[in-house]
């Protein structure tokens, strides 16, 4: 992996984005950094990504990281990991999101995936730290989904600070809405914030990704394996029913 | 499981088998409860299901929620393959051409029992029609044996391994006989679904065979029918046989199986096979060539002790090759004397010639009816339940290609995490609760149709030695040549369009894009890799006989792929195993002759 100074696809250059105003008393750490760099870079990441292909191979990671996502240095487990043992986040290689971004991760994840009749939310399962230790991971797909990640939670607090003058994390419920309305379906996004979208959409994904990994997911999606039995009796009757079919294997 | 140190390999033994995998098990197997000596080399590490399977971990407890990575390939963190993949840095191997539906991609496992330890465990018995297509529909090649040479060798195999199906009686699907198949697992709610249409489109969806036990094996019986008349190798095989439990209906057969309920070589073959006293194992045990003697036979193997980079000679009255059969060819193109200048047993030039692999085409549909199902376990025999056989035999004229493909079905609840339940576009955008309801909704709801297609050998597809590029142990690599053929294109087209009507038939839509003539899977993508040292019925057209004997090196068998001159729709691993065991029998026979 190579870290040039951020060059950006130049035909993304002509997208102008506003300087969020600085929010009385509120300035996010994010206001301190070159901001207009990372939206850039992050908009041309994000186009030049196919998201969610992270099960190619030999896929290179995006070329031009720019300085202010923190290089990977961590080794992968290897071909021979001990697989009959239990792994937690922070196991394999150590964990890399900034506080400000685990903090807005952990109300992005929630605001996902709430508490309601269906399961707990998403803090309470630990989601952040599974989401955490993905774009901490040092393999090419996952070292892509870092590069929409990272600069996409700095985006959430400065696009937060920009129209409430708060951090995402401490938004309300309908600000919360207000600005995931605005970037939950990519296809319906506008033009200017096609980006945050994508970004939406790669952390829905990794996030209920991890969310349905865990028991309680397992109960909230209706999986019901993984427990040993005597028998194999396939689907019950009010399933076949609802199916209208029989079972044929007697 | 005992493995001897490379240093420690010095006794005098009558057999060197090169490969612990589907041939090299059942080799090791015949010969050793036959009172035979042999040396395994394994070029893998040891490897131990019972200790070593993750079974009932979940997602969350693996790195990255299990899946897959540059370090583990396949099913992902808990694959049971270790060392292993389509790529693997110390081994590398090159391709002839740069565009990509021109290129190979080779599959491989370095451990003990190969890529038994996550294969799919579909076990299907190739039928009368598949041995002589040549003669059927005039493309192709003849197999110089029958389906009867072979039968007795299925049946055995599948009384050792355990596979559970049904006996339908269908067009060259053949059954096997009574009481020899374990009762197959009851049809999941997506499997009944889909035979159910199947039925008005004539597809007959019926029960799979795998090698997975259903009950557990009949130890009390099953020996005396595998070995007749010999106490000594029956009560081996009855101890071996009651280790094994039965499935029991949960954990993934691609981690492997603790419980020895499914058939890996390390579960089913080599703990008896060690148990007669006749077996040494070395691992790591990494095989150059097949060492020639100035008669003209094999004397023994050069390895390198991937341990200590040493180079090691055995010696042996006879050698076997198992490695894969790509590896296979390595090992013997790479085994160079002034006998045989382009490598052991190739006086012809056809070692290398005929590869095949099975052709694969998929479609994913969307199926309303299975939506909002009430939750049930759907995880039973650790893979799929049902499929349906090559159906169309009457009608290949019209078809515009000659032989058939069989439907793989993969149904659905299975265990979640690791991936986003709900696509972006059946979402609409949802988030907070409406994003659960939505996941739950559609959880179960996706099934995937694969077509498992009959490949006919052609002359583009090949394997030499690269001239330059090394493995590092400086062991010349595989340069991999690949082109499909219309046929293999045509079959696809049928394929494609059969799973669409199958799944508009459900009433449900086609998720995936298809692609037009990229629709086709990559060579070898479906890891069915066969060909490269065919068997026949002449020294002139072929590398070995119908026994899996080379015909120029009398004392040199190739057990694992390598012989096959036809790559059936059928999955390749169960005849693998009967063909092993044939030729085990034979090599005992000749033993007993005096002719090794
Ligand atoms: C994911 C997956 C699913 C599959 N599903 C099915 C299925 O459902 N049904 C089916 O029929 N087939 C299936 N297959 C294919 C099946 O695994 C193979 O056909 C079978 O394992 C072949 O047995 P083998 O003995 O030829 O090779 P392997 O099982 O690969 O064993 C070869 C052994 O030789 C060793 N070796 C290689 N090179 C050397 C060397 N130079 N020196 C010493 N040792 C060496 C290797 O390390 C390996 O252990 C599947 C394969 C994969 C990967
Ligand atoms: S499903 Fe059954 S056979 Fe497969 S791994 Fe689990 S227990 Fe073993």
């Amino acid at each position: 992996m190579s870290h040039h100074s951020s060059h950006h696809s130049s035909h993304h250059s002509s997208h102008n984005y506003q300087e969020p105003e600085p929010a009385g008393g509120i300035v996010p750490a994010i206001a301190r950094l070159p901001r207009r760099t990372v939206f850039k870079w992050f908009v041309a990441v994000a186009a030049a990504l196919q998201l969610g292909d992270t099960q190619v191979f030999g896929a290179e990671p995006i070329p031009s990281v720019p300085p202010l996502i923190p290089p990977i240095t961590a080794k992968g487990y290897g071909s021979d990991p001990q697989l009959n043992k239990f792994y937690t986040p922070g196991d394999a290689w150590p964990l890399t999101l900034s506080k400000a971004q685990r903090a807005a991760a952990i109300a992005l994840a929630d605001v996902i995936l709430p508490a309601d009749d269906l399961g707990p939310a998403a803090s309470q399962v630990r989601v952040i730290d599974f989401v955490d230790e993905w774009v901490s991971a040092p393999y090419p797909g996952q070292l892509n989904d870092r590069a929409i990640i990272l600069p996409g939670l700095d985006w959430l607090d400065a696009e937060a600070t920009k129209r409430f003058g708060a951090l995402f994390a401490a938004l309300k419920p309908e600000q919360h809405k207000a600005l995931c309305d605005d970037i939950c379906f990519e296809a319906k996004a506008k033009e200017e914030l096609k980006a945050g979208a994508k970004f939406f959409s790669k952390f829905r994904s990794l996030a209920s990704a991890a969310y349905y990994a865990t028991p309680d997911g397992w109960k909230a999606i209706g999986y019901v394996g993984n427990v040993p039995s005597l028998t194999y009796d396939g689907p019950p009757p009010e399933v076949l029913a609802k199916l209208g079919v029989v079972q044929t294997v007697k | 499981m005992p493995i001897i140190k490379a240093e420690e390999a010095t006794k005098d033994y009558d057999v060197i088998i090169v490969g612990s995998g589907a041939g090299g098990g059942q080799m090791a197997f015949t010969l050793t409860l036959a009172g035979i000596k042999c040396l395994m080399l394994e070029a893998g590490r040891a490897y131990d299901p019972v200790a070593e399977t993750p079974m009932f971990q979940r997602n969350d407890q693996a790195p990255l929620l299990g899946s897959q990575t540059p370090d583990k390939q396949f099913f992902g963190f808990h694959d049971a393959t270790i060392d292993g993949g389509w790529q693997m840095e110390a081994e590398p191997y090159t391709q002839a051409s740069d565009k990509p539906e021109e290129q190979f991609w080779w599959w491989r496992a370095r451990m003990l029992g190969g890529r038994t330890n996550h294969w799919g465990r579909i076990s299907l018995r190739n039928g009368p029609y598949d041995f002589k297509p040549k003669t059927r529909d005039g493309v192709g090649l003849d197999w110089p044996i029958g389906y009867d040479d072979v039968e007795p060798y299925y049946t055995k195999v599948e009384q050792l391994i355990g596979v559970f199906g049904s006996n339908e009686g269908l067009e060259n699907t053949p059954n096997s006989p009574d009481g020899v198949l374990q009762p197959p697992p009851k049809g999941r709610a997506g499997e009944l679904l889909a035979q159910k249409h199947g039925k008005t489109l004539g597809i007959p969806i019926i029960p799979i065979h795998r090698a997975v036990l259903t009950q557990r094996l009949d130890a009390d019986n099953l020996p005396a029918k595998l070995f007749p008349g010999n106490a000594w190798a029956q009560k081996i095989v009855g101890d071996a046989m009651r280790l094994r439990a039965a499935c029991f209906w949960a954990t993934p057969c691609g981690r492997g199986c603790s419980i020895g309920a499914n058939y890996q070589s390390t579960t089913v073959h080599l703990p008896p096979a060690l148990a007669t006293g006749n077996l040494d194992i070395v691992a790591n045990a990494h095989v150059r060539e097949v060492l020639l003697g100035a008669d003209g036979k094999a004397t023994g193997v050069l390895f390198i002790d991937k341990l200590t980079g040493k180079d090691v000679r055995v010696k042996a009255k006879a050698v076997v090759l198992a490695a894969s059969s790509g590896e296979t060819v390595r090992i013997m193109l790479n085994s160079k004397s002034t006998l045989f200048p382009n490598g052991i047993a190739n006086g012809t030039g056809l070692v290398g010639k005929n590869i095949m692999d099975t052709v694969g085409t998929s479609l994913q549909g969307q199926i309303p009816a299975l939506e909002n199902l009430p939750p049930y376990n759907e995880d039973g025999a650790g893979g799929s339940h049902f499929y349906a056989p090559w159906w169309l035999y009457k009608e290949a004229e019209k078809l515009g290609f000659p032989r058939g493909y069989h439907i793989e079905m993969g149904a659905t609840r299975g265990m979640p995490g690791g991936g986003n339940p709900l696509p972006d576009d059946l979402g609409a955008g949802a988030y907070g609760s409406k994003y659960k309801q939505e996941a739950r909704r559609y959880y179960g709801s996706f099934m995937g149709f694969a077509c498992r297609g009959e490949m006919i050998p052609n002359d583009n597809c090949f394997v030499e030695l690269d001239s330059t590029v090394k493995d590092k142990w400086g062991v010349p690599v595989l340069k991999w040549h690949w082109k499909w053929s219309e046929h293999e294109q045509r079959m696809c087209d049928h394929a494609e369009k059969t799973f669409k009507d199958l799944i508009g038939a459900m009433g449900g839509t086609v998720r995936s894009v298809t692609n037009g003539r990229n629709r086709i899977d990559p060579g070898g993508k479906i890891i069915h890799e066969v060909g490269g040292a065919i068997m026949g019925t002449s020294a002139k057209t072929s590398v070995c006989n119908g026994y899996n004997q080379t015909w120029d090196v009398k004392n040199l068998f190739l057990v694992d792929g390598t012989p096959f001159p036809s790559n059936a729709d059928k999955n390749p691993t169960l005849t693998i195993m009967a063909l092993s065991w044939r030729a085990g029998d034979y090599i005992v026979d000749q033993a007993k002759k005096g002719m090794l």
